[in-house]
């Protein structure tokens, strides 16, 4: 389960680039949630992914998981909670290190680190029957180093690194934008089977309003540092890309006059 | 020739120790100057007063572990970029150093070390013999083995303990560290303290190093850190160019070799009569510009060549397409 309550966040505060990236910033994801966030160039939504991660911290606000304030907590002691997976393939994964190898990083996520050996025989066997579930081959290929597999490949293995240690919140940032159509597919349905496997609390970032509909029980848009449409249930069944149009242009309008009034009284 | 081969054994050492800061961290780390020198002074001063050898070699390699946190800790807690924390480190070791020895240079001539006390114990077994009737067919036979057989076990022991390390779980977060380190810190690793541990472990090797050179050289001197990370790097590279470094335990195999090779190719140089040995640093700097420089433009030839003959073929018989005639009338 994750809390954000009443988060804001200024970039270059007091300076002539400052930048108000969340105004305010209330969500309830209740277990196994599944909420696609869109929203245009610039509305904040990975400012937020990075506050819940701890890569960023809040100006103001909490983070709570699993009803514990974490706020405080460094990224990488709060990444016991969390899986990730990035929009740049190259960032998910270490280049130089083999496919195996990638995989033990990810199996500690949620153990303390030792000096036992961190690709052992049966940990393989396991990792091996966890890449099958991708059906991309890679099982064969545990000791490849993964700077040598193309950009969908790598995704979908960010993706299992993510989740296979079932993270009590999934956070995925665009993370099908880089890759072309078919793969982009084919990571997408991954993405859909993990979080349905696992039952998954997760938020996932795209631009694709139509996976955005099809994908998850809520969906949130966001724009300038807001929350501006919220839909889940029966509601979200009934979007499509038009009505999803019409009440952005509907919301956005009614602000774009409203700022109007204000400058010109 | 045969004590570059016992030399570039010792300074082997010194030569992993860089390939982890170097390498798995991808921190050029400078702090190995003053380590090295660190390591030297701490095992002369405590051999001159009387403690036993291996012990100060020990103590050496804690002074040098020690070394290595404060600059990792620089780096990560004082946010200083990895080349200014370690040329810190490696000016404030200056000082440091000299007030270890209380002195510039301290002879250990008379003492007992670490190779007196094996070479005794090995000319007590009477392994010379042994080892010369080995190699009796080629009519060569040196003052002792023993240095060089002793060395090789240190070396082969270090090797051995950086294989099973970066194998480890810690092991694997540390090398991901160095190639990923956002996404490290996302699957719960904390890269400051993986990067404090390496770099203490990089320049506990550095200083062990330095505490075997002062015992084999016979003194400790303030000035004989000056370039050891240019040699360090010396012997990264050419044995990677040399010997591969596909896997980690066959990048510490070549870095022991590239370490040897490169003492070989000093001694060499030292023998063309117009060089002394002042040039050393100089030769230095060209070797080691000469294996960064040298694969990079064999390979670009290659490709020219590649490209070229591709061209070759294009025109010979593979032009019908119009596309490509017109592409080369243009
Ligand atoms: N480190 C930073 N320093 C200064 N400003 C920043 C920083 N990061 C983000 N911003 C600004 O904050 C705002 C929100 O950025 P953010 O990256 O969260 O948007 P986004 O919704 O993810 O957009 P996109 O769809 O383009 O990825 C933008 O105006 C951006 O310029
Ligand atoms: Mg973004």
């Amino acid at each position: 389960m994750l809390e954000l309550k009443r988060i804001t966040k200024v970039f270059n505060e007091g300076t002539a680039d400052e930048k108000i990236a969340l105004r305010g910033i209330d969500l309830t994801l209740a277990p196994g949630d599944f909420v696609t966030v869109i929203g245009s160039n610039g509305a904040g939504k990975s400012t937020l992914m990075n506050i819940i991660s701890g890569r960023l911290s809040p100006d103001t606000g909490e983070v709570w998981i699993n009803g514990r304030d974490v706020t405080a907590l460094k990224e990488h002691a709060r990444a016991r909670y969390i899986g990730r997976v990035f929009q740049d393939p190259m960032a998910g994964t270490a280049p130089h290190m083999t496919i195996e190898e990638n995989l033990a990083l990810a199996y500690n996520r949620t153990k303390r680190r030792t000096l036992s050996l961190g690709v052992t025989k049966q940990k393989r066997e396991w990792f091996r029957e966890t890449l099958r579930t991708l059906h991309l081959g890679l099982e064969d290929r545990l000791a490849a180093k993964v700077g040598l597999l193309s950009g969908g490949e790598r995704q979908a293995l960010s993706l299992l690194m993510a989740t296979f240690t079932k993270p009590d919140v999934l956070l995925l940032d665009e993370h099908t934008a880089a890759l072309d159509p078919a793969r982009a597919e084919l990571v997408t349905e991954l993405t859909k089977q993990m979080v349905e496997q696992h039952r998954l609390t997760t938020l996932m970032v795209t631009h694709n309003m139509e996976q955005a509909i099809r994908l998850g029980n809520r969906l949130i848009m966001m724009d300038g540092g807001q929350i501006i449409f919220a839909a889940e249930g029966k509601e979200k069944e009934e979007l499509t890309v038009e009505r999803l149009l019409e009440a952005f242009q509907r919301i956005r309008g009614s602000q774009f006059a409203s700022d109007r009034a204000v400058l010109s009284s | 020739m045969f004590s570059s081969v016992e030399a570039g054994l010792i300074y082997a050492v010194m030569a992993l120790g860089v390939y982890l800061s170097f390498r798995i961290l991808d921190f050029p780390d400078l702090t190995v100057d003053g380590s090295f020198v660190t390591g030297a002074s701490v095992a002369a001063v405590l051999i001159v007063n009387g403690a036993n050898p291996f012990a100060a070699s020990a103590a050496a390699l804690l002074a040098g572990f020690a070394a290595g946190v404060l600059t990792g800790l620089l780096h990560t807690k004082g946010k200083i970029n990895p080349l200014l924390s370690g040329i810190l480190m490696m000016i404030a070791l200056y000082s440091i150093n000299l007030r270890i020895m209380g002195k510039s240079n301290v002879p250990l001539l008379q003492q007992e070390t670490v190779i007196t006390n094996i070479t005794a114990v090995w000319r007590q077994a009477g392994l010379d013999a042994a080892f010369n009737q080995l190699v009796s067919f080629t009519g060569f036979a040196p003052r002792t083995w023993a240095v060089l057989v002793s060395m090789a076990i240190v070396a082969l022991m270090v090797k051995g303990l950086l294989d099973w390390l970066l194998k480890t779980e810690v092991g694997i977060a540390l090398r991901a560290t160095g190639d990923n380190k956002p996404m490290v810190a996302s699957f719960s690793a904390n890269t400051d303290w993986l990067i404090v541990f390496g770099l203490g472990l990089s320049n506990a090797l550095v200083a062990l190093s330095g505490a075997l050179v002062a015992q084999y050289g016979g003194f400790s001197d303030v000035g004989m850190g000056i370039g050891m990370i240019v040699i360090g790097l010396a012997s990264v590279i050419i044995g990677e160019a040399l010997f591969g470094a596909r896997s980690v335990a066959r990048a510490t195999w070549a870095v022991i070799g590239g370490a040897i090779v490169y003492r070989l190719i000093l001694a060499l140089a030292l023998r063309v009569e117009f060089l002394e040995t002042g040039d050393v640093k100089l030769i230095t700097a060209l070797i080691v510009m000469m294996a960064l420089v040298v694969p990079n433009t064999l390979a670009a030839q290659k490709e020219r060549q590649r490209k070229k003959r591709r061209v070759r073929q294009l025109e010979r018989g593979e032009t019908v397409a119009g596309a490509e005639t017109n592409y080369k009338s243009v």
